[in-house]
């Protein structure tokens, strides 16, 4: 595995093998000097082709403390913006010497483009790419579920068994593509929820059930409840019919956050968070929420994907 | 008489041996067999298929105003290595052909050019913008002879204006040729809408989209008592359409691409923009569809959609990538892929679709000539294909004529090749090599 593109096609030994690492990272975090030789000498390109603040900040940081060197590229201080194109961009910046490209872009696909097209000969790692996947997410994500359901003691273990349940905006939504496909193949049992009109087109053909009704999930206590984000900026017309609506019917309001109160079922989200849209302020900032810990756990799920690329411990 | 060319041995459409000679007037002076003629240039094409020349109703030329894309003089020399000796040129061109100027001046190119008939599609609306009729009589009066309009890029999305120009081309016997594609459930298309859209994160453009259009259209067709002709079927649901729409007596003709006889959306997997083309590629039962729909009648005729795009605007993300690819060159034996190889056609029933049938539809008296058996027709203009169905190749778009090299096929194995081409009884195409253009009086 020379690239990290989508988890859809992530292979099991390899999603596991990535956890696992990021368990031994994140001891590293807990030492005073948290840092590691083990990249010293490599160039890591944080590309960014979208506005990210805890991405791409997470991404350095983990490169960081593996000891690489760090070169932030963003779009608007690019010949980018004077028209430069995707393919001249990557190969001025592989000249400069880069080892890893690490890449948010707005257009889905662009991350294989890149890994496929022989436009570059560097590990990619796609930080999301438009509507298509964001795996480190959904990697973290998934290595958060594992902490927490395990108390700290997960390696080796996947999320069979495991139900999980993605509610919103599951159309415009990287995320939750990537936790479809990632928590599918670690066994876990997904459940997706929100308006049909943010629905995928033939959703059915994925390894998922569809619900409509928030409620019933609730009731059925899975053990997480990932709330995603509203995504305004990707939609044109209205996909619902008001916001007051969409809360009443799929957002983590105070009283659906009273029914699952101090139960196990854990509170999910990306980031950032809507409050009052999907979630409330209750549940946003209640201990069953992992958002913060998900932030925390993205650096070591980076420093592991970086490691286990660029030191060539992933076989093929 | 003089004898300008004999072809001899090859197997004309309705699958007799039979030999061609040509005289200096370029016209089939004589079909038979063991024909001699003195003085005469001889083409052996034992072995070889002779088929009329193509005429391809949808064309993209570029020019004027994307000349860095296409040219009329590159475009027709693409044809003509195609095999094609007529092709109809679309108005999205900048300056949009929605004057009798524009379409002159396209025309003109094509005489100057002199490797196949250049015909004009005029625009429908001015600019393609869809809010005013062009001035299509001009069109047709010009000396570009215009029948055929199409806003083709855009949908004549609005249905009263979409009547009135299948009422008002009725004074000369003009046809609307419809880009099928309603814009509100096609807004930021980037592929076939299916569990593939959604998987790979791009926005879909349903199926629904061009069968809500065309049965819109065909039942406007039919109340005006009009003649519609659409472009790019892609979907099993316009098969049903049209086929229904035939079968009330609705003038209605329809074309279908190469590609998307061949292709599915399964190739949008590698994000790779040679693949993006409108509409969309679809799905493997959309494909079968199309293809049986050619070859019972209810598709027409087979229409290139040879849209070439300069490599700035195809080796970039998919989503900003330009929509469209090449064709002219590869349409025969894709044609032969898709129709001969799978039993669904003979080469009568090439020559019917991609000859025939579109000079049918634009009622063109120099081009399509078959007898009803599927033989060729002394007396007619030698516009004339030989093609070899047994030579297999490997497409490398950078042997093409045409200045782009957006093929989807490029790297793919197929059978056949163009060996010469007879336009106006001149040899154009010579040992699959362009020889000199034919210089009209």
């Amino acid at each position: 595995m020379r690239h990290l593109l989508a988890t859809r096609d992530l292979s099991y030994d390899h999603a596991l093998a990535i956890l696992d690492t990021a368990q031994e990272m994140a001891s590293v975090s807990d030492r005073s000097i948290k840092k590691l030789p083990t990249l010293r000498g490599q160039t890591v390109v944080n590309l960014f082709f979208e506005d990210s603040t805890r991405t791409r900040t997470s991404f350095e940081a983990a490169a960081k403390r593996l000891s690489a060197d760090v070169l932030n590229f963003a779009v608007k201080t690019s010949s980018v913006s004077k028209g430069e194109s995707l393919k001249d961009t990557v190969q001025t910046l592989e000249a400069i010497g880069g080892d890893a490209i690490v890449m948010r872009h707005w257009a889905s696909g662009a991350a294989q483009q890149l890994a496929n097209f022989g436009w570059s000969s560097s590990a990619v790692i796609n930080a999301g790419d438009g509507t298509h996947e964001h795996p480190t997410q959904a990697l973290l994500d998934a290595f958060t579920l594992r902490n927490r359901l395990y108390n700290q003691q997960g390696t080796g273990k996947d999320l069979a068994g495991i139900h999980i349940v993605i509610v919103g905006d599951i159309l415009h939504s990287r995320v939750a593509r990537s936790n479809v496909w990632l928590l599918h193949t670690l066994g876990a049992k997904v459940t997706l929820s929100g308006p049909p009109t943010l629905m995928p087109v033939g959703v059915h053909t994925w390894p998922v059930e569809v619900n409509y009704d928030l409620d019933a999930l609730l009731a059925q206590r899975p053990e997480a409840v990932m709330m995603l984000r509203v995504q305004a900026e990707r939609m044109s017309g209205d996909f619902f019919p008001s916001a007051a609506e969409y809360t009443r019917r799929w957002g983590l309001t105070n009283d659906r956050y009273k029914k699952i109160a101090n139960t196990p079922t854990l509170i999910m989200h990306p980031g950032p968070m809507n409050r009052g849209l999907e979630i409330s302020a209750a549940a946003a900032d209640s201990a069953q929420n992992t958002a913060l810990e998900q932030v925390a756990n993205g650096v070591s799920v980076r420093m592991a994907v970086l490691y286990l690329l660029l030191a060539g411990q992933l076989g093929q | 008489m003089t004898i300008s060319y004999l072809i001899t041995g090859g197997t004309t459409p309705d699958g007799i041996a039979t030999d061609i000679a040509i005289d200096a007037n370029g016209t089939i002076a004589h079909l038979g067999n063991s024909l001699a003629a003195e003085a005469a240039q001889t083409i052996d094409a034992t072995g070889k298929i002779v088929l009329p020349g193509l005429v391809d109703l949808h064309t993209h030329l570029r020019e004027p105003g994307n000349d860095d894309a296409e040219t009329v003089e590159t475009g027709t020399q693409a044809a003509a290595k195609g095999g094609f000796t007529a092709v109809h040129a679309m108005a999205n061109s900048n300056p949009v052909a929605d004057t009798a100027g524009v379409v002159e001046q396209v025309y003109r190119l094509g005489r100057q050019s002199g490797w196949t008939d250049v015909h004009p599609v005029g625009a429908v609306t001015v600019g393609l913008a869809g809010e005013r009729l062009a001035e299509l009589s001009a069109m047709y009066d010009s000396t570009a002879q215009v029948t055929m309009f199409s806003d083709d890029g855009m949908c004549v999305w609005d249905p009263v204006l979409m009547r009135r120009a299948l009422e008002y081309v009725k004074s000369f016997d003009g046809f609307i040729a419809q880009h099928a594609q309603e814009p509100r459930l096609t807004e930021g298309a980037q592929m076939n809408e299916s569990a593939l859209s959604s998987e790979l994160g791009l926005a879909g453009w349903p199926a629904v989209a061009e069968e809500s259009i065309i049965a819109r259209d065909v039942l406007l067709a039919q109340h005006v008592d009009s003649r519609i002709h659409i472009c790019h079927v892609s979907t099993a649901g316009s098969v049903e359409l049209i086929r229904w729409a035939k079968s009330q007596g609705i003038n209605v003709t329809a074309e279908v691409t190469p590609h998307h006889l061949l292709l599915t959306e399964d190739y949008v997997k590698t994000y790779d923009p040679v693949y993006k083309v409108n509409p969309p590629l679809r799905k493997d039962s959309d494909v079968h569809a199309l293809r049986e729909g050619l070859a019972d009648g209810t598709i027409d005729t087979v229409g290139t959609d040879h849209a070439p795009h300069t490599q700035e605007t195809k080796q970039c993300e998919w989503v900003v990538a330009a929509m469209g690819m090449t064709g002219l060159e590869t349409a025969l034996p894709v044609i032969q892929h898709a129709m001969v190889d799978t039993g669904l056609l003979d080469w009568h029933g090439v020559a019917r679709v991609m000859s025939a049938n579109p000079a049918r539809i634009y009622r063109h008296a120099e081009q399509g000539q078959l007898t009803k058996s599927g033989g060729l027709v002394e007396g007619a203009v030698a516009n004339l294909v030989v093609y070899d169905p047994h030579h297999k190749f490997t497409v490398n778009p950078t042997d093409h004529a045409s200045k782009s090299t957006n093929s989807p096929y490029r790297g793919m194995e197929l059978s056949g090749q163009v060996t010469d081409v007879f336009y106006r009884g001149h040899q154009v195409v010579a040992d699959a090599n362009l020889t000199t253009p034919y210089r009209h009086s």
